[in-house]
């Protein structure tokens, strides 16, 4: 039978208003990612420091020795937020192949022939690393909040420590949000995303490096500047209130933050595009 | 005959070269054939018209809409087919062309029920669960057909659709965008290089080249009644033949081999040629009328010979 003959029904059904097309970009990919045992395992393992700090609460909150060693501060869930910067870092690593292959099988003109706009799009792409992220960070730290007052039984600590709820939200949040549109700038960059990849870690650990060795020489800690996660400490450290020296003043570690945000946005704006003229 | 798609003098141009330059055209309901050589700006009228490329002047309308104002009610209303290899990573065909469908506002079960519909309509029903990367030419130009009509779009843009393909196939794919347009009730307008592909499944025509409209209209018409071409063999200097008749005012080109096409104007007749040819001392060998092609209007539009 030639194939024409096989039927065609023209379609009378509801069509969703537009606009709402982000969230099935962002859903597709989110349970794509899921997919994969690995980025299962590495969701689970990151979630391994969570049972050892609802660990030491439980025991901080029953036991009035250990409460002496390992008492419940807000320092404690700034600390988790930091040792969770390695799940933070294989997640959004795992994420690299977002534009990259769209770029690589030319999906880009598929998606922009839709009735969808470029933001559209790009927030549809920024949205699974931002949840993943969230999952790794804003997630756990809550539940480890509310296990304190449930261990606690009171609202004791809450009530003493009330911006902690806002904090933890707040610095998962900016730590997402510059993550992710990291990640998706320089997954525009790229058809491939194993370079995407190496980028990205490059430029954390290459920033890191640099900047310790420029302390080193000379001997000040301004040049935490260029380095992200040096940046994202000072920040930590305003919203949780901490004691120490940051290394620059907290409004120029926001700056260098939102001159990243500024810069993906800026990428995403050339990349994002069905036809690329070359001129 | 409603129009689906007016442009009134739009020009689109990359850089310093324009790729269209104050082009005029409107494109009726049914199938039109948008043909050209390669560079003639097809593709960048179909990448304008869908609001991809924003024109350096000009207005253009599809389906009633104005592209500047309405990209995304007319993108919901149209279906896109792409020249160029075109999937989403790691997905199978049914949940590709269902996510289409979602992109193009169906509900998650109705874009799913109409992937499957839609796959054995382009003839993949076999093949919707094989991921899209394993497919062959021929099936990843079938997908992309698939993906453009989920969403049962009012207009399809066909931008050369039977690249790559081998003779069966492209056979099969022509006959589903015949079907398409003649049975289907869906317009389509076909971008292509192949002047049969565009014979055989188009009514009408527009043909562009350098950027401009060279000729548009029903291909009907525009091929004239038969018998005013004729394919003629002569012996002698064949050349210099074709040389004397563009002299004499008639629009000859070469084809296969030896043989010419040659368009004799009524009130000369063919008698004309015999006379033209004992004067260049050339002999006739063959003269028969024609059937005139569409290759002939491309010819004539394009100024080939």
């Amino acid at each position: 039978m030639p194939i024409h003959d096989q039927g065609y029904r023209h379609y009378s059904g509801q069509r969703a208003p537009h606009g709402s097309a982000w969230w099935v970009i962002a859903r597709t990919h989110m349970m794509s990612a899921l997919r994969y045992r690995w980025f299962i395992v590495v969701l689970v393992i990151a979630w391994v420091p969570f049972l050892v700090r609802g660990v030491q609460i439980y025991f901080a909150s029953t036991n009035a020795q250990v409460a002496q060693i390992l008492a419940t501060t807000p320092d404690t869930f700034r600390e988790f937020l930091s040792q969770q910067r390695l799940f933070v870092f294989l997640v959004i690593i795992m994420q690299s192949g977002l534009i990259a292959d769209d770029r690589r099988t030319n999906a880009l003109q598929l998606y922009l022939s839709k009735p969808l706009t470029r933001v559209e799009y790009i927030l549809g792409k920024l949205m699974p690393p931002l949840a993943f992220v969230l999952g790794v960070t804003l997630l756990p730290a809550l539940v480890l909040l509310i296990l304190q007052i449930v261990f606690a039984g009171s609202l004791t600590f809450l009530s003493a420590n009330l911006f902690l709820m806002p904090a933890i939200v707040l610095f998962s949040l900016v730590q997402g949000l510059v993550s992710a549109f990291a990640i998706v700038a320089l997954s525009s960059l790229s058809k491939s995303r194993r370079f995407v990849a190496i980028m990205y870690a490059g430029i954390v650990f290459f920033t890191a490096a640099v900047y310790q060795v420029l302390r080193l020489i000379t001997s000040s800690r301004s040049w935490a500047v260029i380095s992200p996660g040096e940046m994202l400490d000072v920040i930590a450290n305003a919203i949780f209130r901490g004691r120490g020296e940051p290394a620059v003043p907290v409004y120029i570690a926001v700056l260098a933050i939102a001159v990243i945000i500024g810069l993906a946005i800026l990428i995403l704006e050339r990349r994002i595009r069905a036809v690329e003229v070359v001129a | 005959m409603t129009t689906v798609v007016d442009l009134q003098r739009v020009s689109v141009r990359y850089g310093r070269q324009w790729a269209l330059r104050d082009v005029s055209a409107t494109f009726p309901s049914g199938a039109v054939g948008l043909l050209g050589p390669n560079g003639a700006g097809k593709s960048t009228m179909i990448k304008a018209l869908l609001g991809l490329l924003p024109p350096d002047s000009g207005d253009m309308h599809v389906l009633g809409l104005d592209v500047r104002r309405s990209p995304l009610q007319i993108r919901g209303r149209i279906g896109y087919m792409p020249e160029n290899d075109s999937h989403i990573p790691r997905m199978n065909a049914v949940t590709f062309v269902a996510y289409c469908g979602e992109l193009a506002g169906l509900p998650p079960a109705d874009a799913m029920q109409r992937a499957h519909e839609v796959l054995y309509y382009v003839g993949l029903g076999e093949a919707r669960y094989r991921n899209i990367e394993q497919y062959s030419t021929g099936m990843k130009q079938r997908i992309k057909l698939a993906q453009a009509l989920v969403h049962d779009p009012s207009l399809l843009f066909l931008d050369e659709p039977t690249n790559g393909m081998d003779p069966k196939g492209r056979d099969e794919m022509l006959e589903l965008i015949r079907d398409i347009a003649h049975n289907k009730q869906i317009n389509l307008i076909l971008s292509s290089h192949l002047l049969p592909d565009v014979e055989y499944t188009c009514d009408h025509v527009v043909v562009l080249d350098k950027g401009g409209v060279a000729t548009a209209g029903p291909i009907a018409s525009l091929k004239g009644p038969g018998g005013r071409v004729f394919e003629l063999r002569v012996k002698g200097d064949a050349d210099q033949f074709m040389v004397a008749m563009r002299a004499a005012g008639l629009e000859s080109h070469a084809t296969d081999e030896d043989v010419m096409r040659v368009f004799v104007p009524d009130e000369r007749g063919p008698r004309f040629l015999f006379s033209l040819a004992a004067q260049h001392h050339v002999q006739v060998r063959h003269l028969r009328p024609s059937v005139p092609t569409l290759e002939d209007v491309f010819a004539k539009a394009v100024g080939e010979g």
